[in-house]
């Protein structure tokens, strides 16, 4: 095993691990507002995945410059949850949240498996595609400029949360909701808008994952799972702990993959989240 | 007070309502005799499968209703109990009753270690724990050679029927025996247990694990008891199920589905309660078997897709589940005149 090898390992669980990243912020930014764990998060991923999918089959919109729709789509369909669902489950026991998110991701998972059948599809010939040639390296053109663009989506996130006045009002929510209320903040609209948010970063990752990943109705549920690892990884709550998270996340994947067994790389990540988990259970930048 | 406490505890089986008692009875002579009316081959599956789920849930109710721990990889006990008997019997002709305890034991076992490093987890961490388990369970079923990787074991027919092997070619009646008792068994214990002192005390450790433990509760040493019984009951099922399809493999034995539909059922019939799953299963069995029909085989996420509407419209309306619909004020103890 060359030195090459392992190089081209580590960039390419580099270039997964800043989609996770953002795949997992979405998830941490709703429950760092809420506390609620979005069970269906993978499901929305793989609902923005076919919106891009159709966008491009019945337009021929390329994934490229569809992802505003996407954004869109899923910003709504996040809204949505939030009224029909969420709301009423904000006061619930754990167990109820639980079930409630879990539900949702039966749901959306079965109905997309009967409009769409279980078929795998894929976005052919998108703008983006081919292979750059570093070296001896090889990188997707798809898996790059996914990686980059998720990672200046993550940037964004990262300024409108820490920066900007809504961003600041998302924050006082997330940490004391009554006393938000006194000060003006209406604690509805500020869940609204990060189950918007939440889901329009899953939306970002989708849209890009779409370019060169096969599309089927259970494709999300592994990145859920990785994105679950990521959140309690890099802590509950914390957006920045999410980027870190996804990045070793995506290495360990990779790497272990290549070095080990590939089949099994579920068992390498899993083993990571049970070790934090179990001895630095607030994660490496939580909250809790 | 304390005496009081006492004899609370031990109250004993016999003072429960006879209203209860008798309709509970009735119940149970007629589930007996239904086979003797010749009933078609599908209502003995029907039953054969309420039966089964009404188990299944049960065993998740115990881990997550009695002691609050919610489970999302249930289904894995259900495998392992599969895999077990039916790796003994072919590869070793082993009898499925000695399967089916060596099963209990391997659940019981595994869950045991699962436990002690996983319920030291609570609320998220626990469930997304749990999630993972099955997941990684799965995983390594499919690519274990010994029993079979992918493509699953196949149990080799018999010639003719055998009560020893646990194969009845001649209709459904044996196994709606096999599945009632174990039914009624399982039902008598989890009741037993709601009403033990290990059922008080898991209670105590799921409304409130600090003041339990300053009441000298071992919390973790509870929870670890609970899930293990949990895992025993859900294994001689995935044995018992095993031995009525003949064909195992990984990607049904340990189907995420299980985990949901045990979670579904609990959670529609009342979670806590011991008649909860019982209730559930009574409504969502038919359900799903219906929606089979109607739909066909592939056409199968119809009825997934009803259970999470289910699931969701249950959380929001009726959190507590649909027993909290019913008087249960019957269940209670008739006054002492």
């Amino acid at each position: 095993m060359t030195s090459e090898i392992i190089l081209q390992a580590v960039i390419s669980g580099l270039l997964m691990g800043l989609i996770y990243a953002l795949i997992a912020a979405g998830l941490s930014l709703i429950f760092g507002l809420m506390e609620i764990v979005n069970f269906a998060h993978g499901e929305h991923l793989m609902l923005s995945m076919f919106s891009s999918f159709w966008l491009w089959t019945l337009l021929g919109l390329d994934p490229i410059f569809s992802i505003p729709i996407t954004i869109a789509i899923l910003a709504v369909s996040g809204i949505l949850t939030h009224y029909f669902l969420i709301r009423y489950i904000l006061k619930a026991k754990m167990l109820v949240q639980i079930c409630a998110t879990f539900g949702l991701s039966i749901f959306i998972r079965s109905f997309a498996q009967f409009l769409w059948t279980p078929d795998f599809r894929n976005v052919k010939d998108p703008i983006l595609s081919g292979r750059i040639e570093i070296g001896n390296i090889f990188i997707g053109q798809p898996q790059l400029y996914a990686s980059l663009i998720c990672l200046v989506a993550f940037f964004l996130l990262y300024l409108f949360v820490n920066k900007t006045e809504t961003g600041l009002a998302l924050q006082a929510t997330a940490q004391d909701r009554q006393a938000a209320e006194i000060l003006g903040i209406p604690s509805d609209k500020m869940f609204a808008l990060g189950w918007a948010i939440g889901l329009g970063c899953v939306a970002v990752a989708g849209v890009m994952l779409s370019n060169y990943f096969f599309i089927f109705p259970d494709v999300g549920v592994n990145f859920a799972l990785f994105a679950f690892v990521a959140v309690a990884l890099g802590g509950f709550g914390s957006i920045i702990g999410c980027l870190y998270a996804g990045i070793i996340i995506g290495l360990v994947e990779s790497v272990g993959g290549l070095l080990i067994d590939p089949s099994f790389k579920l068992l390498y990540v899993f083993a990571i989240y049970l070790a934090v988990v179990i001895w630095k259970p607030q994660g490496m930048f939580g909250r809790y | 007070m304390n005496s009081s406490l006492e004899t609370a505890k031990l109250e004993p089986v016999w003072n429960t309502n006879k209203k209860v008692v008798f309709s509970v009875v009735g119940l149970l002579i007629s589930l007996l005799l239904f086979p003797l009316v010749d009933p078609n081959t599908f209502y003995l599956h029907l039953m054969i499968m309420i039966f089964m789920h009404a188990v299944m849930a049960q065993s998740w109710n115990v881990i997550a209703g009695f002691s609050g721990q919610i489970s999302l990889g249930h289904g894995a006990f259900f495998g392992i109990g599969a895999y077990t008997s039916s790796f003994f019997f072919v590869e070793y002709e082993l009898t499925p009753w000695i399967g089916i305890l060596i099963g209990i034991l391997f659940s019981g076992i595994i869950a045991a270690f699962i436990g002690a490093v996983v319920l030291r987890l609570s609320g998220h961490y626990f469930a997304i724990a749990t999630l993972l388990i099955a997941i990684s369970f799965q995983v390594v079923f499919q690519r274990w050679e010994l029993v079979g990787a992918a493509s699953g074991i196949w149990i080799p027919l018999t010639e003719e029927s055998s009560w020893i092997k646990l194969q009845f070619h001649d209709g459904k009646t044996e196994y709606y025996y096999i599945f009632l008792i174990l039914f009624v068994f399982i039902y008598f214990l989890t009741w037993m247990l709601s009403r033990s002192k290990i059922g008080f005390r898991l209670r105590a450790v799921r409304d409130d694990p600090q003041a339990a433990s300053s009441l000298g509760i071992n919390v973790s040493k509870y929870k670890i008891i609970a899930y293990v019984i949990s895992a025993i009951i859900m294994a001689p099922i995935g044995s018992l199920f095993a031995q009525y399809i003949l064909i195992i493999d990984p990607d049904r034995m340990f189907n995420i589905e299980i985990s949901i539909i045990v979670l579904l059922i609990t959670v529609l019939g009342g979670i806590g309660n011991v008649w909860g799953p019982l209730l559930g299963t009574a409504i969502l069995i038919p359900i799903s078997e219906y929606s089979r029909i109607y739909f066909g085989g592939t056409g199968g996420a119809v009825d997934l897709m009803i259970y999470g509407v289910i699931l969701m419209l249950i959380c929001i309306f009726r959190p507590a589940g649909l027993i909290s619909l019913l008087p249960l004020h019957i269940l209670e103890r008739e006054k002492q005149r």
